[in-house]
């Protein structure tokens, strides 16, 4: 049943002398985490269905430096900066989604001034401008009625004030949002951001996640949606700590729409 | 010549008033300017609304409705009233009495009513901060470093505050001429009956006692912003017009390091041109309040101490040792004590063997952060934690590679496959299969 996937490289695209409307990039969760890679794919699933000209760079995509950088390694940052940049200028890219509020936050605000100009779009608001201009359609499918909450992810919505773009696809889905205590630039972190990701918690009472799936589970939701690979990650963790991965899913809002559209 | 004593006391208390404060204002700005420059002369205008929005109108305070309610009280009563100061400065000076009014008739009246019924509303506030200090012992004024003498300081002013308030409405409630006049005594009128059985002699030493006391109490209190965490009410304004205006998430890049890595990405160039221009090559990061910029400084001066920063870290309310707040009061207390290290050694420091890391903020507080910007964004007058914990991480990483371990092993991933776990760049398509 699962639909081949159709994906082409910024290289296929050069060796057609043609250009994609975007480049998806898809950074190191989504390409080697397993979890984060689902969320890719039914990303790509949604590109594939209105048949949107994208292009990843494969095997030319590095990090972006954003871990690094927040742990205090500013050379190694402005290495993988400076070489991704070089890339992408040299493929002449203009505008590019991605999945990784991180990603995100890192092309957009920190690669400028290295010499990085691009439009960069988290994929939530890509599918919503999309949806605007009528190339995409939503509506409620196998969730549609549920209640659901979503977390915040801190670098779409605090960094970038992006708040509206996951909400207003619920909202398309038909599904019922239900606010955690802690929203939009309340929003509590998951405990991965600023490099936590890949270190083991300082000491203390309780870890970020725990305190995070709480509040979430609070809302008696039975869906919890992010918008990012790694709270994502986090919020599944804590989801499974509480013993609830059996009432509760932990999804992407890419992947609640190709459920509700059973792509 | 007798007659003109007062006068005289007068001035030379005011002087030395004002004195003091133009010393305390000079070692703030030497103080501040111990940091490294950085260039905030962009987007005036910007800055401009961001300064009225956020300092003059408090814009940032309504968050949390009560207690940014009972702050606009208090402080919009602090400066209207302050008009009234200059008419007390020249009575002072010229030895008149309410001089206004004389010149302003009956509009006299509605200004003094004002002030009297903002005096009383202020009382009323100060007495509900301390209410929630001191009895209901709301969590954010306590924790971390709030002992001692920011406990006390934030006390201190609420009783400040009070003894201000009572002693101007005492002046005006034995204020004979005053209350003859009988317009704007709103609420001194009602106080003037408890006085009713006392001579007009002590009425009028009463009047003077607390005029002189009021204005003492008001050039004692100036002096002693540069003590207190209510330095922000001067420094709210500068602080906020200076703030990042960028998007929150974003981190500055190091103009030292881009020279380097494009010296050694491209090492033509690195012969070709402006080598001979090199500056001394900065120290990498920060370890030392010198080490960080000017903003910072002025950020951890103006600090309300308010501790709505560390009642939103999710490090913090983890139990973690991290507390922005703390950060902001330790880089503070430090600069202070390289302050006075320099006045008692003739404008020079002499290391005193400490530093900003480890003496005042340990590696375990830099490490829980997770860089999500809640403090920032919290923060009621844009200052920003979270700079200054980056600035030593990048001490603690580039200066001294004492990163916990598990963070080398995720940045020599990056270094050798472009992720931060073990996998081979050129897997990175293998998803789609
Ligand atoms: S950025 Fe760091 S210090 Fe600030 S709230 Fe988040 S975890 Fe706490
Ligand atoms: S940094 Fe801001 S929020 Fe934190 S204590 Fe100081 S004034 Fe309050």
């Amino acid at each position: 049943m699962e639909k081949n996937l159709h994906v082409k490289t910024m290289a296929d695209f050069a060796a057609e002398g043609k250009e994609p409307e975007v480049l998806f990039w898809v950074g190191c969760a989504g390409s080697f985490d397993d979890r984060a890679k689902k969320i890719t794919k039914a990303f790509v699933k949604i590109l594939n269905s209105i048949n949107v000209d994208f292009a990843v760079l494969g095997t030319e995509e590095s990090c972006t430096g954003d871990p690094a950088k927040r742990s205090g390694n500013e050379f190694l940052f402005q290495m993988q900066a400076m070489t991704n940049i070089e890339v992408l200028n040299s493929y002449d890219v203009k505008t590019i989604v991605t999945t990784c509020p991180h990603c995100f936050n890192t092309i957009k605000n920190e690669y400028p001034s290295l010499g990085g100009k691009f439009k960069v779009l988290h994929h939530t608001q890509f599918l919503n401008n999309l949806l605007k201009e009528g190339r995409l359609k939503i509506e409620g499918g196998e969730y549609k009625g549920k209640k659901i909450t979503y977390h915040d992810p801190c670098y779409l919505g605090r960094a970038n004030n992006e708040y509206n773009a996951p909400r207003e696809l619920i909202k398309k889905l038909e599904l019922e949002l239900i606010e955690m205590k802690r929203c939009k630039s309340n929003g509590l972190c998951c405990g991965a951001g600023g490099a936590q990701m890949f270190k083991d918690a300082e000491k203390g009472d309780k870890e970020i996640n725990i305190e995070r799936t709480e509040e979430a589970l609070e809302t008696k939701t039975s869906v919890i949606a992010a918008g990012c690979p790694f709270c994502n990650t986090m919020i599944s963790d804590g989801v499974k700590a509480k013993e609830k991965e059996k009432d509760v899913k932990v999804l992407d809002i890419v992947e609640l729409i190709v459920t509700a559209q059973d792509l | 010549m007798f007659e003109y004593l007062p006068n005289i006391i007068f001035v030379v208390v005011l002087f030395l008033g004002l004195y003091f404060f133009s010393r305390n204002l000079h070692r703030l700005y030497r103080n501040i300017n111990l940091g490294k420059q950085i260039d905030v002369s962009d987007n005036k205008k910007q800055r401009f609304i961001n300064m009225s929005k956020i300092a003059l109108g408090q814009g940032k305070l309504i968050k949390r409705p009560i207690s940014g309610f009972l702050h606009v009280v208090v402080y919009v009563g602090f400066i209207i009233i302050n008009i009234e100061l200059l008419e007390i400065i020249l009575d002072g000076i010229l030895g008149s009495h309410r001089l206004f009014s004389s010149y302003m008739g009956s509009f006299y009246g509605y200004l003094i009513g004002t002030f009297e019924f903002l005096a009383v509303s202020v009382l009323l506030a100060v007495s509900v901060f301390w209410i929630r200090r001191n009895v209901i012992k709301l969590k954010r004024f306590f924790g971390d470093n709030m002992k001692g003498w920011p406990k006390n300081d934030a006390n201190i002013i609420l009783y400040f505050e009070v003894v201000l308030m009572v002693l101007f409405i005492t002046m005006n409630a034995t204020d004979l001429k005053f209350q003859e006049m009988n317009s704007g005594n709103l609420i001194s009128g009602y106080i003037y009956g408890f006085f009713s059985d006392y001579s007009i002699e002590s009425l009028h030493l009463i009047e003077r006692a607390s005029w002189w006391a009021h204005i003492i109490g008001i050039l004692i209190f100036m002096n002693y912003l540069y003590f207190s965490k209510h330095l922000h009410i001067l420094l709210a304004f500068p602080n906020t017009y200076f703030a990042k205006l960028n998007n929150i998430g974003e981190i500055d890049n190091l103009n030292s390091v881009t020279k380097e890595v494009k010296l050694m990405m491209d090492p033509e160039t690195a012969f070709s041109n402006d080598v001979s221009e090199s500056d001394e090559i900065d120290k990498f990061g920060s370890s030392d309040v010198m080490d960080l910029n000017r903003l910072q400084l002025l950020n951890s001066y103006s600090c309300t101490e308010c501790g709505r920063c560390t009642s939103v870290c999710p490090a913090n309310i983890t139990g973690k040792k991290l507390s922005p707040r703390k950060i902001m009061m330790d880089t503070r207390d430090r600069i202070e004590e390289v302050g006075k290290n320099i006045d008692l050694n003739n404008g020079n420091f002499i290391d005193d063997g400490k530093t900003l890391l480890n003496d005042y903020i340990t590696k375990e507080e830099l490490w829980a952060c997770t860089s999500c910007n809640a403090c920032v964004q919290e923060c009621p007058i844009s200052i920003d934690p979270l700079s200054i914990i980056l600035d030593m991480r990048r001490y603690l990483v580039m200066e001294e590679s004492s990163a916990p371990l598990e963070l080398n092993n995720m940045m020599s991933n990056i270094e050798n496959n472009g992720a931060p776990w073990p996998y081979n760049q050129m897997d990175r398509l293998n998803w789609k299969e």
